[in-house]
């Protein structure tokens, strides 16, 4: 029972990017490099997905950009995810991570919606045989990117009561940053409240808050990277 | 011996020890081993050699031998020159008596320097120890001298900048900058401020004349010039006092402490000297590769060139791509034996793109998709002609994948 995001796997922690004339020692695991030099399931003909369920995250100034487009069929009343095409603007891990998220959803007949819901950034990053630990924020994404993509299918099937908002307990008021945005923070880097204010800025304006948001920081640094 | 299918363009980063400084070095590892602080036959040798390296380096900076501090490589020489010089009493002392007991001394520098100098002065400015002034650059990433005088203060203590950027390979006006912080000091007659130049990218390139350059510190390091890593020399004009940052033992007239790393220094001076041997012809040799290769990389569409045309080291090539992301590129160009680097923030430790392309007023979506290639004494035509037919094919597979289609005007900041 290991949960990669708390413990990466060894493998995926040691070593740096060498010659390829050693063959090994890369920063990523086999299952990472696989996905990254030959990624699955990317989207090559955009005319044919027209209509699918379109989902996306993120924007290129961050450094990470995904859409997600699937098609959802109902089979003997369960709706499986069919298809899942992606494209990815990012690293190594970001480019894996949504390909293999991609083979997980569509294995085995495809995923039911009800499944891919219930699908954790955890899942994908076991999946690569883990992650290096500043690169666990790259799975999240592609998380997310299935997530909204499942709330158009939703919308356009008339089951708005199924849109699941992406809302988090508000912890500054004045800057109406949630608790999602400190997490979202801490997986991109910032282990300290300094680094969390020069990022979100979060009580600058309500210093009120700053407990709160150091508690969170130390749970969020607990749950992501084990320290 | 050089593997055809393999290409090293990464020598901003770190350079291979020369066989010929690697031999010089050798026989101070297990033969003359001596301490040269001892009184024995084997430390005296060991100390004459350390003296002999010292006398070397000083006549190519054409400085005293005792204005050479050796320290463990760039950061240490930046961090004491930058630590050092603002936490000196006498300074903190001269500037109080002449502006009053509140007077904090007020350092200069620039946007585009190495970490090794803006983190310990962000350190300082944190602590209330220092004033700073962070200059803007151009464009090309050039700190225009007449800037640095305009935020010259009555309290300015110092003034770093760097002598070539390591990133983007632009060369500043150091020489121009030293002698109008020269006339400056002059027409106060004020022994302030210094000039600190890191010079570390610069060694192979170009001339480290400390009296034509006007500097008073200057930071050099030998694993960027073909020597070993760990080993690196401030210079410190006469006369200039400093604190140091170890403390211990007295070595180094006080200001590093530590038994001299003996086969280090060989290292650096046999180094130093091979590298201003043949720094002219090393320059006009891979001038023509830069040029040759820079622009060739900017045919592929949505391409940029970061830095300056010309006031450029001969050495580096730094183009940014729109819509594909560096470090996913540089693992691609991995695979095909090409070894560059990236500005990306995904491949670096604080997940923050490159503050040097940001501060040139690059966009983040181009700072992104930046990729440094940095040429070396190895590098030939073919290495080029390797780099010309990999790219392209590189660029399109990561732009085929990628959500992104950007328009050009995302390389200027939005």
């Amino acid at each position: 029972m290991s949960d990669p995001i708390i413990k990466p796997t060894h493998e995926a922690r040691k070593g740096d990017v060498v010659t390829p004339a050693k063959g090994k020692g890369w920063f990523y695991t086999d299952m990472v490099k696989e996905h990254f030099f030959s990624p699955k399931n990317f989207l090559e003909d955009e005319a044919s997905y027209k209509q699918a369920y379109l989902g996306m995250v993120g924007s290129p100034a961050c450094g990470d950009a995904m859409k997600v487009w699937l098609k959802i069929e109902t089979i003997d009343g369960v709706e499986r995810i069919k298809d899942f095409k992606w494209k990815t603007f990012g690293c190594a891990s970001a480019i894996a991570s949504t390909s293999m998220l991609s083979v997980m959803i569509t294995e085995e007949g495809g995923m039911p919606v009800e499944d891919a819901l219930k699908l954790r950034p955890q899942d994908i990053m076991e999946r690569l045989g883990g992650l290096p630990a500043r690169k666990v924020h790259c799975s999240v994404l592609g998380d997310k990117a299935l997530r909204s993509a499942i709330n158009d299918y939703f919308r356009k099937s008339g089951q708005h009561d199924r849109v699941e908002v992406e809302h988090g307990r508000l912890v500054d008021k004045v800057l109406k940053i949630t608790d999602h945005d400190i997490e979202e923070a801490v997986l991109e880097g910032a282990d300290t409240l300094e680094k969390l204010q020069e990022k979100i800025k979060v009580g600058t304006g309500d210093p009120s808050c700053i407990p709160d948001v150091e508690q969170l920081l130390r749970f969020y640094k607990e749950k992501h990277f084990g320290a | 011996m050089k593997s055809l299918s393999l290409s090293y363009l990464d020598h901003a980063a770190a350079t291979p020890v020369d066989a010929r400084v690697l031999e010089a070095m050798l026989p101070y590892f297990s033969s003359v081993y001596g301490n040269p602080s001892s009184f024995h036959s084997v430390g005296i040798e060991a100390k004459r050699a350390v003296q002999e390296a010292r006398k070397r380096i000083a006549s190519l900076l054409n400085a005293q031998e005792e204005n050479i501090i050796f320290t463990s490589g760039g950061t240490e020489s930046d961090s004491l020159a930058v630590l050092g010089i603002p936490r000196t009493k006498v300074h903190l002392d001269a500037l109080r008596a002449k502006l009053g007991e509140e007077t904090i001394p007020h350092v200069i520098t620039s946007s585009v320097e190495h970490h090794a100098v803006l983190e310990p002065l962000l350190f300082l400015k944190k602590r209330g120890e220092i004033e700073l002034t962070v200059l803007d650059v151009d464009r090309q990433g050039m700190v225009a001298p007449q800037d640095v005088v305009k935020a010259l203060k009555e309290n300015t203590l110092l003034v770093s900048i760097m002598m070539a950027n390591n990133e983007i390979g632009t060369i500043e006006p150091i020489a121009d900058t030293g002698r109008a912080i020269l006339s400056w000091r002059k027409e106060r007659e004020t022994p302030y401020p210094f000039f600190h130049t890191d010079a570390c990218q610069a060694a192979g390139y170009l001339d480290l004349d400390v009296e034509k350059t006007h500097v008073d510190l200057l930071t050099l390091n030998a694993s960027k010039m073909y020597g070993p890593k760990g080993i690196g020399l401030l210079y410190i004009r006469k006369g200039i006092r400093l604190a140091p940052l170890i403390i211990g033992g007295g070595q180094e007239r006080n200001l590093r402490s530590g038994t001299e790393n003996v086969p280090g220094i060989i290292g650096l001076a046999k180094a130093f000297e091979l590298a201003q041997a043949s720094r002219e012809e090393e320059s006009s040799r891979l001038t023509v590769l830069r040029d040759a290769l820079a622009e060739e990389l900017l045919t592929i569409p949505k391409s940029v060139l970061n830095g300056h045309t010309t006031k450029r080291l001969p050495n580096n090539v730094n183009v940014s791509f729109l819509d594909i992301e560096g470090e996913a590129a540089i693992l691609y160009l991995d695979a095909e034996g090409i070894m560059a680097s990236t500005g990306s923030a995904c491949a670096s430790s604080s997940l923050d793109p490159s503050h040097v392309i940001l501060a040139t007023g690059l966009s983040y979506e181009a700072a992104h998709g930046s990729i440094r290639f940095t040429l070396g004494r190895s590098t030939t035509k073919e290495d080029v002609q390797h780099v010309l037919q990999v790219m392209p094919g590189v660029v399109e597979r990561l732009r085929h994948m990628s959500p992104v289609n950007l328009d050009m005007k995302y390389f200027e900041k939005q």
